[in-house]
């Protein structure tokens, strides 16, 4: 990108005769503008038109269908699969492992990566090398660390069987329970994205140096007062972006739960919402009723983000 | 040097004020095993499941199979690579990640930087809600959207085809917002005196604007390239075989190759599928870093 001659940048003041350019164009600028902003950002737009504004439209009139991926025609059915779900058995074991996994890992990656980031933000030998270590995982794909991850909780030979086995402690059976496996792939989940919340976490504890007084004038309370009192109220904006941030995230979860367990064991064991679109969708040939629980999903998830905005404008209005 | 590539900053330079106070708390004695006790925890909790990956990965089959487990291969053996790269067809499943992530990367990029030059240096009616609708696709997760894309893809005939996997995964929400943020950043008497030159709307962004915003492209490009060599649900619903496939597609058929999963090549698979992306992270994590938390600053 080095400067190529000036010819280009100075021409139009050396050249005298020439309608010296700038005036007519500027008159024609915003026409122009225009059109070159159509032009720019028109292929864009039409991709997220079409894939993911279109089909989340789509989506709500496929819930109201009995359509089954692969016939050409759907029926209206009217509320008849949202009853359904109301009244499916594994919805409620559903929402609960949803509940459940996505609790344990935004609330363990959040508090895990916060005190990680106040760790290695103080002089220690190494913490380079530490810092790495835990943001790697982040970069590999989901679907490698589940099958990785599958044979480091292998019941028989795996080993955390044989961590516990050298320190007497009999195994809980990862793969058959389903309560122990659910365990299973919210603790690959949260191995696999702490880097995140450990990263940003770092990074705006040390933007936060920026403004000493504050923290200066409470010299003196005890880390714990100062933890409270000054540390957390300063971090609120990166709290609240990373609150919003995982959680979505984490409620798409597809590639570790697929790889590792299928939605098993014992037929809902590790099933979450997302899961099960894709089971009823793909696996049981159930487009419509897919559908029907993908919208009662995007519901969900637009009733969370707009409290966690509502929430954070407010707690940024009293600052 | 690297504690400076990571953070961008060294507290060395500015021991004043909140920090210190911070070091007098934490700093004690009993403060500082404690916090080397805390790194060498979380050191191992990362390091020792990899170290088990890339071990199994050497042992001969029987060697996996043992209690108590060898922690290291008792016959250290390629084996486990030779059965990973022939039981599937592993280097087509390495080929199609890497023609789709290349391609996908390339689109992403392109319309990220044209989108957001669009969106932040030039003027035109309803700008700011063009903006809106483009940063609002953020909240639409993707698992929401495959069903109906599903269908229109197979409808199109392109299951099983380079385009059905790339297209529609190449609308670009999060890049937009990144670069317009960088974009806005340049200052406005240098874009003044550019046009005032008579650069024309491109030539600004080619020979001004961009030439600025290195840094900032280049962290969007890592995470782009990253993301699109994990992405997962699309071309794992979108593709059969190695036709497409990438590579969790192949892990995950070599998994279930025949009921019981024989762990040497599937961990020898796995490994040689975090390599590549493992290696652009140690390379390059000060600028990926750098991606993430300009997102989370300014969002």
């Amino acid at each position: 990108m080095t400067a190529t001659p000036q010819s280009s940048s100075v021409a139009p003041r050396s050249g005298p005769p020439e309608p010296v350019g700038a005036p007519p164009k500027r008159s024609g600028r915003p026409y122009g503008e225009w059109l070159l902003a159509a032009l720019l950002l028109l292929p864009n737009l039409a991709l997220l038109v079409i894939f993911t504004y279109r089909p989340l439209a789509d989506n709500i009139r496929l819930s109201f269908t009995d359509w089954n991926i692969s016939a050409p025609v759907a029926h209206y059915i009217g509320f008849d699969n949202y009853k359904t779900w109301w009244h499916d058995p594994n919805a409620h074991e559903v929402l609960k492992n949803t509940l459940i996994f996505t609790v344990a890992t935004v609330g363990i990656s959040m508090a895990l990566g916060l005190a990680l980031a106040i760790l290695l933000d103080q002089q220690l030998r190494g913490r380079n090398l530490v810092r790495s270590a835990i943001f790697a995982p982040f970069v590999i794909s989901g679907a490698a660390v589940g099958i990785a991850f599958q044979f480091v909780f292998d019941p028989n030979f795996g080993m955390i069987r044989d961590l516990f086995d050298r320190v007497g402690i009999t195994v809980p059976d990862f793969y058959q329970r389903p309560g122990w496996a659910l365990f299973m792939v919210t603790a690959t989940y949260i191995w696999k994205n702490l880097g995140y919340t450990f990263v940003i976490y770092l990074a705006a504890l040390q933007g936060r140096r920026a403004d000493l007084d504050e923290a200066a004038e409470i010299d003196g309370a005890s880390a714990w007062r100062r933890f409270t009192k000054v540390l957390l109220p300063q971090l609120r904006p990166t709290t609240f972006f990373l609150s919003i941030t995982v959680l979505l995230n984490s409620v798409q979860v597809f590639d570790i739960i697929n790889v590792m367990t299928r939605g098993g064991p014992q037929g809902y064991g590790t099933t979450t919402l997302v899961y099960q679109v894709y089971r009823e969708t793909f696996v049981n040939s159930r487009a419509g009723y897919g559908a029907t629980i993908a919208t009662i999903m995007f519901l969900i998830l637009l009733v969370i983000t707009v409290v966690q905005v509502r929430v954070m404008d407010r707690g940024m209005r009293r600052d | 040097m690297t504690d400076n590539a990571i953070t961008g900053f060294d507290p060395n330079e500015k021991p004043a004020g909140a920090h210190q106070a911070e070091a007098a708390s934490f700093g004690g004695v009993g403060m500082k095993i404690a916090g080397y006790a805390g790194m060498v925890a979380i050191f191992l909790l990362v390091a020792l499941p990899l170290f088990w990956i890339v071990v199994t990965s050497f042992k001969e089959k029987p060697d996996i199979y043992t209690q108590p487990a060898q922690w290291w291969p008792a016959n250290p053996t390629t084996e486990g690579y030779k059965s990973a790269t022939t039981e599937i067809d592993f280097w087509a499943f390495f080929r199609n990640s890497v023609i789709i992530t290349v391609l996908l990367s390339i689109a992403k990029i392109v319309l990220g930087v044209i989108s957001a030059y669009a969106l932040s240096l030039l003027r035109f009616p309803g700008r700011n809600l063009v903006f809106l609708v483009v940063i609002a696709a953020l909240m639409v997760p993707n698992q929401i959207t495959v069903i109906s894309n599903y269908a229109l893809v197979s409808q199109l005939g392109w299951r099983n085809t380079y385009q059905g996997i790339i297209i529609p995964l190449a609308g670009v929400a999060f890049g937009t917002f990144l670069m317009r943020n960088q974009f806005l950043s340049v200052p406005g008497e240098i874009i003044e005196a550019a046009r005032l030159d008579g650069a024309g709307p491109l030539k600004l962004l080619w020979r001004v604007v961009l030439p600025m915003s290195w840094p900032t492209l280049i962290a969007f490009s890592i995470i782009t390239v990253v993301n699109e060599w994990n992405e997962y649900l699309w071309p794992f619903l979108m593709s059969d075989d190695s036709r497409v496939g990438t590579l969790p597609i192949g892990l995950t058929q070599l998994q279930n190759n025949d009921g019981i999963t024989n762990w040497g090549p599937v961990m020898a698979a796995t490994v040689l599928a975090m390599l590549p992306v493992l290696i652009v992270f140690l390379a390059l994590q000060r600028h990926m870093i750098k991606g993430l938390t300009a997102g989370a600053v300014k969002g």
